[in-house]
């Protein structure tokens, strides 16, 4: 089932000449100022760049929780007008509903989105067990039932993830998931999410500040500058998948963080 | 298990001490001082009346935690819709929170005369006080927790293009639940309260009736009986609802049991 990624793909998530501005306390924020970049159809890309350089804010305009001040941005070629159903989307903290176990958590998108949403009471067998094996692959099975107060941090994540993805989203836009956990939780969702997405073949955004997490999972990394974010530089990673933490160690993967470093440090000076 | 086992002991001993103590001092303290019976008989006198009385404590009991839970009952339907109302919709809040205060700032005690004029003595004035004095902190918690659901949540929903009423569905409203349940246990309290207030003056049955009755003829230790009653159908209702609100949003007090 790996997906095998070529030019050929369609571009599915696609950002032209986009500008943000916003006012935060009566001063006006100059946000994103002309990004832009197209990414195909069951792409796992990256962005990094130095903290508050605009990369949530990428994430916020493909979602539609945010309008473009300039430019646009475009989902299948079509401008994004608003919240998009075929979006999952997993935050820096797991922000899990506490009333819910870990099963009804991944199952809350689909009592909102169309057309499961209609069907929900019908066919909540089914959908139960999509979400269980889901949080199977996970590596959660035996946890469906319990509290996320009863769940660690990591576990939490995990959850998070499976609710990003159980609507079978096209795109799914990740935003920093792994930041708040400890090293080696990290990494090792690092590979239960490249799993997930080799499965799953969607298009991938996810905003980063840990370089390596950026070069281990995605095809593609972009760099942005510091506020008003750009995007100055591209790299694509070439290394064969799926890929493991030994990786990480070979001279390759090494060379390619250490460029990035390289970068980050510029446009942050 | 004998971890747990203390854990309860440690829940239970110190309050019962502290009700031993209090009936103590109180027995000991009239029995030093001389105090009169006729001022502050000593709680063996007012329970021994009260077991005199019982058979009709108890009717007048039950007419006032009648009429309480009616008035409370009215007050969680009514409480639950305006707190949803001014919780989902700041101009509602901003509209209705103004009138809302003025009308918990009046007395409820003030109100007692207004609502015999209109119906008259008897239940239905000690209903509507109780109704009164509750609904306001049920309203005002209710929309408090659906009112500060934090924007990281919405976004969650938002992101899945989620509507405001969905939003209000899945998040606003379970998560106020631990609000309402903790103004439950104060609500409940409060409604007893305003029961006997109402009964004090305005009706013909009830234990506040009962005491007054009991005061005109100097009666006073079935007076302190009835408080006793009063105290005790206080606690009861409180531990209750404590009991309620731990089992129906266990969720909120994770790590406490």
């Amino acid at each position: 089932m790996t997906m095998h990624m070529n030019t050929e793909n369609p571009i599915c998530v696609e950002l032209q000449g986009v500008s943000l501005n916003y006012v935060s306390n009566g001063r006006n924020v100059h946000a994103l100022q002309d990004v832009t970049l197209a990414i195909r159809q069951g792409e796992f890309v990256a962005i990094v760049g130095p903290s508050g350089c605009g990369k949530t804010t990428i994430l916020k305009l493909v979602a539609g929780l945010l309008p473009p001040t300039q430019g646009q941005v475009l989902i299948d070629g079509a401008p994004v007008k608003g919240p998009q159903k075929n979006v999952g989307m997993a935050f820096q903290n797991p922000i899990l509903l506490p009333w819910r176990t870990a099963l009804e958590n991944v199952l809350l998108p689909l009592e909102i989105v169309q057309p499961h949403r209609q069907e929900f009471a019908r066919n909540r067998r089914k959908y139960e067990e999509q979400a269980l094996h889901l949080l199977h692959t996970v590596g959660l099975e035996g946890f469906a039932d319990k509290a996320p107060y009863e769940l660690s941090g990591g576990m939490q994540q995990r959850v998070s993830l499976c609710r990003a993805l159980i609507h079978q989203p096209e795109i799914l836009l990740l935003d920093e998931p792994f930041a708040a956990l400890d090293a080696f939780t990290r990494e090792e969702l690092w590979g239960v999410l490249q799993t997930l997405w080799q499965d799953r073949g969607c298009t991938v955004i996810l905003v980063t500040h840990d370089l390596r997490e950026a070069v281990f999972l995605a095809s593609k990394v972009y760099v942005m500058s510091k506020r008003p974010g750009r995007l100055v530089q591209e790299a694509s990673v070439d290394l064969p998948r799926p890929r493991t933490l030994e990786d990480t160690f070979e001279p390759a993967f090494v060379n390619l963080v250490h460029h990035l470093y390289t970068c980050i440090g510029e446009v942050r000076a | 298990m004998s971890d747990k086992m203390r854990k309860r002991l440690l829940d239970v001993i110190p309050p019962t001490v502290t009700i031993i103590l209090f009936f103590l001092i109180w027995e000991v303290g009239c029995l030093v001082f001389r105090v009169d019976e006729f001022v502050l008989p000593r709680p063996s006198v007012a329970v021994e009346t009260y077991f005199r009385w019982q058979s009709a404590i108890w009717p007048n009991a039950l007419q006032t935690l009648y009429t309480t839970l009616v008035g409370f009952g009215l007050a969680i339907v009514m409480g639950v819709a305006l707190g949803a109302l001014i919780g989902y919709s700041e101009l509602l809040y901003k509209a209705l929170y103004p009138l809302l205060i003025g009308f918990n700032s009046i007395p409820k005690a003030a109100l007692v005369p207004v609502f015999v004029i209109w119906f008259g003595v008897g239940t239905m004035p000690a209903i509507l006080i109780a109704f009164l004095i509750a609904f306001f902190p049920i309203a005002v918690n209710v929309g408090t927790g659906i009112a500060t659901v934090e924007p990281e949540m919405q976004d969650v929903l938002r992101s899945l293009g989620g509507s405001r009423f969905d939003m209000f569905r899945k998040i606003g409203f379970p998560r106020a639940m631990p609000y309402f349940f903790a103004s439950l246990k104060v609500a409940v309290t409060l409604s007893f309260v305003g029961s006997v207030i109402a009964e004090l003056g305005a009706s013909n049955r009830g234990i506040g009736n009962m005491m007054v009755i009991a005061s005109s003829r100097f009666e006073v230790p079935l007076v302190f009986a009835g408080l006793l009653v009063v105290a005790a159908m206080g606690v009861a209702l409180y531990a209750a609802f404590a009991l309620l609100e731990r089992r129906m949003v266990r969720w909120a007090y994770r790590g406490q049991n």
